[in-house]
């Protein structure tokens, strides 16, 4: 990340603009549009008074079959629990569908009633995060590929100036996870970050911001 | 965040891509232009430093999980959740403000029935939080919270108190200007925003590097809202326009029409 060390205290006043990095792909980009997008801030240390849900570990209401908690801890660069953070989950329902206009197989309503598909959960005074949710199918892929059951997961917190995005992966879903053309395109030595533990009822899956088992996270 | 240190794990593809053997054509959202969000590291606002990644993003192609979102609405925003003002028994103290504006993606599309979440402390500077306890009195009329839906052209509204600033301990002296929360979901895993809201012409914009993240001097100048006359209601309340603007989608083979540029 570009460091701005040289900050006198009248922030923002003495850089020049526009550096020299180019984006990704720019070659491939589309014309600059005609709205440039509001920027990221962080959520502050107050988000649970904004963005906290009754039910927003709840993916699935209670009592639906098949139903599992993904539970986990997210860490500091010193190791330390991040009591501050706030988990959002986003994915398919169980037969690899969204209800959802994009979807260009159709929008398709859950066959599981209450599925929402999007689950929410502050962490507490250890750092935990909990979702209730079903496994996700398997998703087709525009060259005829095949994602292996995922979640997208987005995490913000103080210090996050901006979210974090990471996937979870199943630890039973080997075969699938070593087809996948995500998890595949990621340094194998760090694939592991991506996928969750087995646990008592359910998964656990830490997210390790800094640090030697630091998780994989994504521009997308 | 900065794109420059993103490995790409699959090329991009030119808009509307190849012919593809599943036919499964997807929309595609644009990435940013560099410094148009915060790094992820930013030392002169510390929370950053044990926190940003250190290792670089990893591109995640746009696949169905990215291009569907969650799209949620009818029922979540209750009555009163667009009106902090009206939430509690009596009047919040403060200046009464109407901030509205619409909700668009990067090609000027509104966004419509989309759910905006705001957070905000009280005219004092104070949030209605467990963990905020500096000396400045809450308010028993005021949560700061509010919830609404934009309507079908993207337009939101909320009446609320004018926040006051707030001290905290990033840097000696350290105040974060006035300033409201926003969350927004749009359409798409790719379009989830949450930032920050600030008024016009604050004298604490210099020495907050919260603020000044956000590298490009048009970039931030998207966080400040506008003082509106046009809304501001007589004998009752100043208006503020805060536009959001979410990242816009490619155009599609059908979007361009006979436009093969
Ligand atoms: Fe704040």
């Amino acid at each position: 990340m570009t460091e701005h060390t040289d900050l006198t205290p009248t922030f923002g006043t003495g850089l020049a603009v526009g550096t020299s990095a180019s984006p990704v792909g720019t070659a491939a980009l589309a014309p600059t549009p005609s709205l440039g997008s509001t920027p990221a801030q962080t959520v502050g240390p107050y988000l649970h008074i904004g963005l906290l849900w009754p039910d927003g570990p709840e993916v699935v209401p209670e009592g639906t079959a098949g139903a599992f908690w993904i539970r986990g801890q997210v860490f500091d660069g010193a190791g330390a629990v991040v009591p501050d953070a706030l988990v959002e989950t986003w994915q398919a329902d169980p037969d690899g569908r969204f209800d959802h206009p994009d979807d260009p197989r159709g929008a398709q309503s859950p066959a599981v009633p209450g599925f929402r598909g999007f689950g929410r959960s502050a962490t507490d005074a250890d750092g935990r995060y909990e979702i209730r949710t079903l496994k996700p199918g398997a998703l087709p892929g525009a060259d005829g590929e095949t994602e292996a059951p995922h979640l997208n997961l987005s995490i913000f917190a103080r210090g996050l100036l901006h979210r974090l995005v990471t996937r979870l992966y199943f630890p039973d879903e080997e075969a699938a996870n070593a087809a996948d053309p995500v998890l595949g395109a990621i340094d194998p030595t760090r694939r592991a970050t991506l996928v969750a533990r087995p646990a008592p009822d359910g998964l656990r899956f830490d997210i390790h911001l800094q640090g030697p088992d630091e998780t994989v996270f994504f521009a997308v | 965040m900065t794109t420059e240190h993103i490995r790409s794990a699959e090329p991009d593809l030119p808009a509307g891509g190849p012919a593809r053997p599943s036919g499964l054509v997807l929309p595609r959202y644009r990435h940013d232009d560099p410094d148009t969000h915060p790094p992820m590291l930013f030392p002169d606002y510390g929370s950053t430093n044990l926190r940003a990644p250190k290792q670089p993003l990893a591109l995640l192609p746009q696949r169905l999980t990215e291009v569907t979102g969650p799209l949620l609405g009818a029922g979540r925003p209750g009555d009163l959740d667009h009106d902090l003002t009206r939430q509690h028994a009596g009047e919040p103290q403060g200046q009464r403000i109407i901030v509205h504006g619409r909700v668009l993606d990067g090609n000027g599309r509104p966004i419509p029935h989309t759910l905006v979440e705001i957070w905000q402390p009280n005219a004092a500077g104070r949030y209605r939080h467990v963990n905020d306890n500096w000396p400045a009195p809450l308010d028993p009329n005021f949560t700061g919270v509010g919830r609404t839906l934009t309507d079908a052209e993207g337009h939101y509204r909320f009446v609320t108190i004018q926040p006051g600033a707030y001290p905290w301990r990033n840097h000696p002296n350290a105040w974060r200007p006035a300033h409201i929360h926003f969350s927004l979901f749009g359409q798409a895993f790719t379009q989830r925003l949450v930032t920050q809201m600030y008024f016009p012409g604050d004298p604490l914009f210099f020495q907050d590097p919260v603020f000044n993240s956000v590298r490009d001097p048009l970039a931030r100048e998207r966080l400040i809202s506008r003082y509106d006359h046009s809304v501001t209601e007589p004998e009752w309340a100043l208006g503020f326009e805060f536009d959001l603007v979410l990242r816009g989608r490619e155009a599609t083979p059908f979007e361009d029409g006979d436009d093969d540029d």
